[in-house]
């Protein structure tokens, strides 16, 4: 009796354990089937290199928004990356136990504002913000950007600091005994030891970046051509989903899953990355 | 530059990047607090939604549903799985690797993904249509790896002594799983719930096209419902209701705050414990 019940719960947690196995199949599998089809009769070239989404015309090409949301990872890289940093810096290196206690919250607090709280301070605090220093409507890449600087860095703080503090002490007390001071003990010795745990964080950031959709949509501006300047409309590849797909059918509906596929292989081809990295990292 | 400017120079940067993180959360709060308390009228928290009073009750009571309908489901399977990896399965099994490689996998997956395979699966597949059960489902596959993932940091960390104690006392291994491993883990399972509960009150993306934005409360579990985030969403661009969405924001902004003092309170008690007397 003993043993058919060990070997029954045995086969229990098992189960569960195989259910994300089962999920990750059945998301590719989905993703797949729904958005290949589509891919094709479009034609996978013209689909990804077409410069023209007009679904109306059926005439669908996701080059604008790939771009899109590769300029907007670039850009949100570009605000989130040095203030992260230097913010992990501050936290590992730096700061008082009593400037840890503030900052420790207020880093965890900003990863826990949903998105949309983000995307409406985007819409009512920097669109605005940015039609008055650049004309325009507001809503544009820029505004993407910064707004996306913002959300990513907790990610980058987080995953840097931990970085930084796994790197041994004695390396710092080896930098100061050779006459170092204390800052340059910290940029010359213990961040390029922290190399790879950072750059994991870096591309964790790009995952968060690339993968939201309803941050950038709020403020973006949306519009599916290829932007000309840094205040022009963009669309990524998530919001075209999410603002197509309430009302798309058959082939517009198909082209919106195929952008899906798209996202999930540059997602994957993201995750891949990040492991490879974080195993060298020994995070 | 000599040396003792570039130092300056280095220190003066590192306090400036932590004064910019500083000073974005605090203009983000700030500012939403600041528009959104005086908007936080009684007819905000009307039990009916119309578009007059545009009352986030419903979505708040959709939220907690939701909220209790996904953990129900994800925490389970995440404890489950952990158990599996940390207590049953030998070390360099092929499995193993395998449910951690597509862990990692769903849990860099975004949510707009989630909400696509969601609708493809559980709303048009499954047939179970726009509902708070379809909801749930997607966000708990969401949730799953992280909740798998602090679970099995927490069991991991039980020492070993335990375990072969309670087996030297006659006990199999599953009742040394449930009256052992487990309860000295459960604080460190706890955190991860509440992580996951943050998650869940945070997601859009995930729920438009599988839970719907209906501004009702759910009466059962094939009712399209729309939680708080959604319903910020949808009153936000719509447009008309900005000093509404001000006012719920504040709300989303103190549930958040909330949950990260609670998630702060359980992680001060694993520190106790790891220090105190074991």
């Amino acid at each position: 009796m003993r043993t058919f019940k060990e070997w029954m719960a045995k086969i229990v947690f098992l189960c569960a354990a195989c259910v994300s196995i089962l999920a990750v199949a059945l998301i590719c599998v989905f993703l797949f089937a729904n958005g290949m089809p589509g891919m094709i009769k479009i034609g996978v070239w013209n689909f990804l290199s077409g410069t023209r989404w007009k679904p109306g015309n059926n005439i669908y090409g996701i080059l604008p928004m790939i771009l899109g949301s590769v300029y907007v990872t670039a850009g949100a890289l570009v605000i989130g990356v040095p203030a992260g940093l230097l913010t992990a810096i501050f936290l590992s290196k730096f700061a008082s136990p009593r400037s840890i206690r503030l900052l420790r919250p207020a880093v965890n607090l900003l990863a826990g504002i949903p998105s949309v709280v983000y995307g409406f301070f985007g819409l009512v605090v920097i669109v605005p913000m940015i039609r008055q220093l650049f004309g325009g409507s507001g809503s544009s890449l820029l505004t993407a950007c910064i707004l996306l600087g913002m959300m990513i860095l907790p990610t980058i703080i987080t995953v840097s600091e931990s970085a930084l503090n796994a790197v041994p002490q004695s390396y710092y007390e080896g930098a100061l005994a050779l006459g170092a001071t204390h800052e340059r003990a910290v940029f010359r010795v213990m961040l390029p030891a922290a190399r790879s745990g950072v750059m994991a964080g870096i591309i964790l950031g790009i995952g968060r970046a690339i993968g939201e959709a309803m941050a950038v949509m709020m403020v973006a501006g949306n519009r599916a051509v290829i932007p000309s300047s840094l205040v022009k409309g963009v669309r990524t590849l998530t919001s075209n989903i999410v603002m197509e797909m309430g009302y798309a059918a058959d082939l517009h509906r198909e082209a919106l899953i195929a952008t899906a596929v798209v996202l999930f292989v540059f997602i994957l081809i993201i995750n891949l990355l990040f492991s490879i990295i974080k195993r060298k990292a020994k995070l | 530059m000599n040396a003792k400017c570039k130092a300056r120079l280095a220190r003066w940067s590192v306090y400036a990047g932590a004064a910019f993180t500083i000073i974005v959360l605090a203009s983000i709060v700030g500012y939403i607090l600041f528009k959104g308390i005086p908007n936080l009228t009684p007819q905000l928290f009307a039990w009916k939604y119309n578009t007059e009073n545009v009352s986030l009750m419903p979505a708040l009571i959709n939220t907690l549903l939701m909220t209790a309908l996904s953990l129900l489901i994800a925490v389970p399977l995440g404890i489950g799985a952990a158990i599996y990896l940390t207590e049953y399965a030998r070390r360099g099994n092929r499995l193993v690797k395998l449910v951690r490689i597509t862990a990692e996998t769903l849990s860099g997956i975004p949510s707009i993904i989630y909400g696509l395979f969601g609708s493809l699966f559980f709303v048009v597949a499954l047939k179970i249509g726009l509902s708070l059960l379809s909801g749930a489902l997607t966000l708990a596959i969401m949730i799953l790896p992280l909740i798998m993932r602090t679970t099995e940091e927490a069991l991991l960390a039980v020492p070993d002594d335990y375990r072969e104690g309670s087996f030297g006392l006659g006990a199999g291994r599953l009742r040394t799983t449930f009256k052992v491993v487990l309860p000295s883990a459960i604080s460190g399972i706890l955190s991860g719930v509440i992580l996951g509960i943050g998650r869940i009150v945070g997601e859009t993306a995930a729920l438009i096209y599988t839970a719907g934005t209906v501004p009702e409360v759910a009466t059962s579990l094939f009712d399209s419902t729309r939680t708080l985030s959604v319903h910020m969403y949808a009153i936000s661009s719509e447009g008309l209701y900005i000093d509404q969405s001000y006012a719920t924001a504040v709300v989303l902004l103190v549930i958040v705050a909330g949950i990260n003092a609670l998630s702060a309170c359980v992680a001060k008690q694993i520190g106790r414990k790891n220090h105190g007397e074991v």
